[in-house]
């Protein structure tokens, strides 16, 4: 072949090209169901939601149950503690929220049990704050509404999506 | 001794070796040139053939009583130790047989620091070793998470959950890497397939560092280039071989003093406990040989960046050959990296402490400190002690020093004439 037509793509150099595109897109089909089998399958999936009877909890008691694999508490929480979380000035707090807006029913307090530092599972009623938690593994303290005070954890407790199917029960997730 | 001229004496091994040259192999392997001088330091890459060796067998064997589900894998641990014959023996081998591994190759890594063995024409050879390295880190991470005790379980959570630190895509990546929306079941049985896999896998990349290897043949204490086959070599086989043995029966001490007589002091109680997702150990702890890379994870305050800092302090590692600026290999003859590097085993040492304590107060400051250094050693110091440092002056040859830069034949034939004496007695 001369030089001039090495610049000139010519028939073959289109096959070449077009059979490699189909290859790739071939062998990228071949590949997905392998990567794709890793990801949380139909039956993790089916249990994606949780019901949970709280009738039998009462004000101050606080119960953990299983939601994906991961605790979630559920506290009832007595007057005091709900006028205590409600009369927090929001400037105090590291992550600002609003205790109305993480808690539907102001009794009724949903948060992730996982503390958002190092993912470690904090205590119940421990710690600085009255109806609160505390993280044994570094320290951090939260208040009667999941909310961040002391300590390295950068955010609150996380809320789950939740509703009340009715009054005795709560759907998570 | 030259090996490209061999040809098998047998008729069959003729024939054989036309088709496949097996027989050209094992003689390259048993007269392959060795340096004459190379010490106890060189007789970890043996040591480590035999750990890998070990960790497989037994592995493979384990592999014949566990049962990798979360409701049985804790229990068919204990069933290991208990009913399983020799099981408690197997199973203890194969995890202090880890440990004592990683003993092995941080002695080989910073053997290969100490004499320069990184440095060209063996750039190769260094970073092939160092995913070598990596691909052990991640094997034993799996390894430790198949027994599902608090400890496995934890340590699971926190190492996946360093993925989550990556923007946008974290979080889709840890439930992929679960396999569901926290480590469970499905986490459990996909470490077991991928334990089972990247053994073979550095099996494998073992075989390209030895070929690699044999291209330019060992550095050796002194870091010079060498004539193969000369008076500076030996062959291969008898001489280093039984070194290596010798030094294996050592090491092999070490090792069943750790299975016999404290077959848990490297371990962590918590894992004696199974698995619960809804109680955190109020300690978390890797594994000895991982923890200085978790105080390095968690001297950063920023979830993201200490993950980051963590895997660039092993890529620092592998763009070493072209850090380190200096045209001498061996420390023995550059005064001032002698110095830097007694301080970075030093630093290294006092990271992996640090890394045991927790991340608060003064610990947490010492951490930071080593972290900085560690960076340092390798980004600034390397650099420029290579261009700066005044190097004492190199011998041509290994027996040079021996011989005052005259070689003697005379000498050299006595010698020659006694190890020939000494073989026929």
């Amino acid at each position: 072949m001369s030089d001039s037509d090495k610049k000139k793509p010519n028939r073959r150099d289109f096959i070449l090209t077009a059979t490699t595109a189909a290859g790739a897109v071939g062998v990228g089909a071949a590949v997905w169901p392998l990567i794709d089998q890793m990801n949380p399958d139909a039956s993790v999936k089916a249990l994606a939601s949780t019901e949970v009877d709280i009738s039998s909890v009462q004000p101050g008691q606080s119960i953990t149950v299983l939601w994906r694999g991961k605790p979630v508490f559920i506290k009832h929480r007595t007057t005091e503690e709900i006028e205590e979380a409600r009369k927090v000035d929001l400037k105090e707090l590291k992550h600002p929220e609003k205790d109305e807006d993480r808690a539907k029913k102001p009794e009724w307090l949903v948060t992730l049990g996982i503390c958002t530092h190092l993912g470690c599972v904090p205590l119940t009623n421990k710690g600085d704050y009255e109806g609160g938690w505390f993280c044994p593994c570094h320290g951090s303290h939260y208040d009667t509404s999941g909310r961040i005070r002391s300590g390295p954890a950068p955010t609150n407790l996380e809320v789950p999506e939740y509703t009340f199917v009715d009054s005795n029960t709560i759907k998570i997730g | 001794m030259s090996s490209h001229e061999y040809t098998p004496s047998s008729k069959f091994g003729k024939w054989f070796n036309d088709r496949l040259p097996l027989l050209t192999l094992a003689n390259h392997l048993t007269d392959y040139p060795t340096p004459k001088n190379l010490n106890y330091w060189w007789t970890f890459g043996g040591i480590l053939t035999f750990c890998l060796i070990t960790q497989i067998i037994t592995g493979l064997v384990l592999a014949m009583h566990y049962i990798a589900h979360a409701d049985l894998a804790f229990e068919s641990v204990e069933h290991i130790m208990r009913d399983v014959n020799y099981g408690w023996l197997i199973r203890y081998v194969h995890a202090n047989g880890a440990s004592m591994f990683f003993l092995a190759v941080y002695i080989h890594i910073f053997r290969a620091l100490y004499y320069g063995s990184y440095k060209s024409p063996r750039e190769i050879i260094w970073i092939i070793g160092m995913l070598i390295y990596f691909l052990m880190m991640a094997t034993a991470f799996l390894g430790y998470v198949l027994p599902w005790g608090q400890m496995s379980f934890w340590g699971a959570t926190v190492i996946t959950n360093l993925f989550s630190a990556i923007p946008l895509v974290g979080e889709s990546i840890t439930h992929w890497l679960w396999g569901g929306y926290s480590v469970d079941n499905p986490t459990l049985t996909r470490f077991f397939s991928l334990h089972y896999l990247f053994p073979f896998l550095i099996l494998g990349l073992v075989i390209l560092h030895i070929w690699a290897l044999h291209v330019p043949g060992n550095n050796n204490p002194i870091g010079i280039d060498i004539k193969k086959p000369s008076n500076d070599t030996v062959p291969f086989h008898p001489y280093i071989v039984i070194k290596d043995i010798f030094a294996l029966l050592i090491f092999l001490i070490i090792f069943a003093f750790f299975v016999f007589f404290s077959p848990n002091i490297l371990g962590h109680s918590d894992n004696y406990i199974e698995a619960n997702p809804l109680v955190t150990p109020a300690h978390i702890v890797p594994e000895w040989y991982l923890l200085p890379f978790y105080a390095i994870l968690r001297s950063i305050p920023d979830k993201l960046l200490g993950v980051i800092a963590m895997f660039a302090a092993i890529f620092v590692l592998v763009i070493l050959p072209w850090l380190d600026t200096s045209k001498v290999r061996s420390a023995l003859f550059r005064p001032i990296y002698k110095q830097f590097y007694w301080f970075l085993v030093a630093d290294v040492l006092i990271l992996g402490y640090m890394g045991a304590m927790p991340a608060e107060g003064v610990y947490l400051l010492i951490a930071r400190v080593a972290t900085a250094y560690y960076f340092i050693h390798f980004l600034v110091i390397l650099p420029i002690l290579g261009r700066k440092e005044r190097t004492l002056n190199v011998p041509l040859s290994i027996t040079e020093p021996v011989l005052g830069g005259m070689p003697n034949p005379s000498m050299a034939k006595a010698k020659s004439d006694k190890v020939k004496i000494n073989s026929l007695g």
